[in-house]
């Protein structure tokens, strides 16, 4: 009774808010001959770029760089990438430093429209006006390429576009990232960036059932593109301990301690890898005091190796015939830890960030360097994955069985292979 | 004793149920067509298909290949009668040592086995997972495009096909 007298009470809430907000002005167009800017700014700006990931989510597989086009499912439907490429037509060419300002700080476009929080302006909107003009003027020194939108599949409600004005009245908290006296600078360069330009939280933070993060619960781990985001805070069921120099590693390509990113955070890495390493260290600092755990907390990597295999007999000679052969050299193989039980994925709530792993394999991102494991798919039949992964689970952690694991690669591999 | 169904032929193998398939193809069943690369998985000269799709030999058990349909490129064609994908590769001579030759082969096999019009990002999508050391790749890309030509040309006039995977 209460949820629904929540949710009526919701409803009425972002109706007015809407009735009351929902008109935005359209910012006039600036034709771009009117625009130059110096090379460090643009320089800077892509470093911008890179540390906000913008490449990521609007770019689509095998696409022009931030010409739009790729999906991104959400519980309330797919949204599209949109161009941010300066085409006059359909970029953002015609957009003012004002109107790109507004989008970043505000969600609303040149021509008013509200944007959908996918496109992460709660974090956004913290950014220093010196890094805004950096990014726009990267962005509008990009070359132009001519990519209409797609257009966005929200189940309705959500695709009334006044009700984020609703939405924003309760979840968009403007002004800048919360300082503390008491730490370093470097900290201070770590938590802007993180918190601000990098916006972890996106997928590190679970999100309600409205898609806003939940304050309350920062860094308590989330979802990206059905993969499981892990806890960046002391609620973190990795054995092995992070330190500021192991998370440097991990962001920049690969820790022995904890393996290398994979999924949705395989692009963060490849992005951070391409800028200033003073970057990425500062990123370091402040997620190394976020995680931060009391030493006697501490666990150590797990190898219930006799009881996993009495557990699961099949699942151990399977193991012996497909994974053994990379993951028992003791870390010989180049970019493979020395135990399973390192990834704090085999620690996770769910499997799978580990069906994924063995479903479609690794590939670094074109033209980097990094882990490469074969994809099982055509190899392994559901059954027998289902029997690796209980095993795996079994042998390196101390958490219970998964649950539903059959039922999740069933679904999984039903998926579109991930652009 | 595991039974194997290798080129359309049923052995009977006694290793064990975790050894590779690709030990068993070279040292008990002697066709040493697939080659040992890496071991991991990561270079693709173990390539073989099974029930339609390239798979690295070098990291399936045997215990999983029962009642699964294996070729390997043995299975293709002679040396008197090449299948079109190896008369093709001869033709372009793709082969520079010839060690990836195999699999690449086979990992093509499975591709126009499927789809007989190959778009060139489909096709260096789909051997994306094997190498050749000796850098004959625009070559080996070469002679799929025109295997897959000749192939094409085969089913124009043979009218409709059988699919074997």
């Amino acid at each position: 009774m209460r949820r629904i007298l929540f949710s009526i009470l919701l409803i009425a809430v972002l109706a007015a808010a809407a009735l009351f907000f929902a008109t935005h002005l359209t910012i006039p167009a600036e034709q771009q001959t009117q625009r130059t800017f110096a090379p460090d700014v643009v320089r800077r700006g892509g470093e911008m770029a890179a540390l906000g990931y913008c490449a990521s989510c609007h770019t689509a597989g095998n696409g022009k760089p931030f010409a739009g086009g790729r999906p991104l499912a959400t519980p309330f439907g797919t949204i599209y990438g949109t161009n941010i490429t300066p085409d006059a037509e359909t970029g953002i060419g015609l957009w003012s430093q004002a109107a790109f300002n507004r989008a970043m700080r505000d969600g609303v476009d040149r021509a008013g429209r509200d944007l959908y929080p996918a496109f992460p302006y709660d974090h956004f909107t913290k950014l220093s006006e010196d890094d805004l003009a950096a990014l726009y003027a990267f962005l509008m020194a990009r070359a132009p390429v001519h990519a209409p939108n797609r257009t966005n599949a929200l189940a309705f409600p959500y695709s009334l576009r006044p009700l984020l004005v609703g939405w924003k009245l309760l979840y968009l908290n403007k002004g800048p990232v919360s300082s503390d006296q008491t730490k370093s600078a470097q900290w201070t360069g770590g938590a802007y960036l993180v918190e601000a330009l990098s916006h972890c939280g996106a997928c590190h933070t679970p999100r309600d059932r409205l898609g806003a993060e939940i304050a309350s619960r920062h860094f308590d781990g989330g979802e990206a593109e059905d993969w499981w985001a892990p806890p960046l805070n002391r609620t973190s069921p990795s054995p092995v301990p992070w330190s500021e120099e192991s998370l440097f590693n991990y962001l920049r390509s690969w820790d022995a301690g904890h393996g290398g990113a994979v999924g949705p955070m395989a692009p963060v890495v490849a992005a951070l890898a391409t800028i200033p390493e003073q970057n990425v260290r500062a990123i370091a600092a402040y997620i190394a005091s976020t995680l931060a755990k009391p030493a006697e907390s501490e666990k150590h990597v797990e190898d219930n190796q006799t009881q996993a295999m009495q557990a699961n007999p099949q699942g151990a000679q399977l193991y012996a015939g497909s994974c053994a052969t990379c993951h028992e050299t003791g870390a010989h193989v180049p970019f493979t830890v020395a135990s399973l039980g390192q990834h704090t994925s085999v620690h996770g709530p769910d499997p799978r960030n580990v069906i994924h792993v063995i479903l479609h394999g690794i590939q670094p991102p074109e033209g980097t360097v990094g882990a490469i494991m074969p994809a099982f798919a055509d190899t392994l039949n559901d059954a027998q994955i289902a029997e690796i992964v209980s095993y795996l689970r079994a042998r390196f952690s101390g958490g219970p069985q998964w649950s539903n694991i059959a039922g999740e690669i069933a679904r999984i591999r039903r998926q579109e292979t991930s652009p | 004793m595991i039974p194997l169904n290798v080129n359309g032929r049923l052995h009977e193998v006694e290793d064990e149920p975790n050894t590779p398939l690709l030990y068993v193809l070279r040292d008990t069943l002697e066709l040493n067509g697939a080659k040992f690369g890496c071991g991991l998985g990561q270079c693709g000269s173990c390539t073989v298909v099974v029930d339609g799709k390239p798979i690295f030999s070098c990291l399936t058990p045997i215990s999983i290949l029962q009642g699964r349909k294996i070729t390997t490129v043995e299975g293709l064609g002679t040396e008197d009668a090449p299948s079109p994908l190896q008369r093709a590769f001869i033709e372009e001579q793709a082969a520079q040592c010839g060690y990836c030759i195999p699999g690449m082969i086979m990992r093509a096999h499975a591709l126009l086995t499927t789809n007989r019009t190959p778009s060139e990002a489909q096709i260096r999508d789909h051997m994306n997972p094997n190498l050749c050391r000796c850098g004959t790749h625009m070559r080996i890309l070469a002679a799929i495009r025109r295997a897959a030509h000749a192939m094409q040309a085969a089913d124009a006039t043979a009218g409709p096909r059988e699919v074997r995977p």
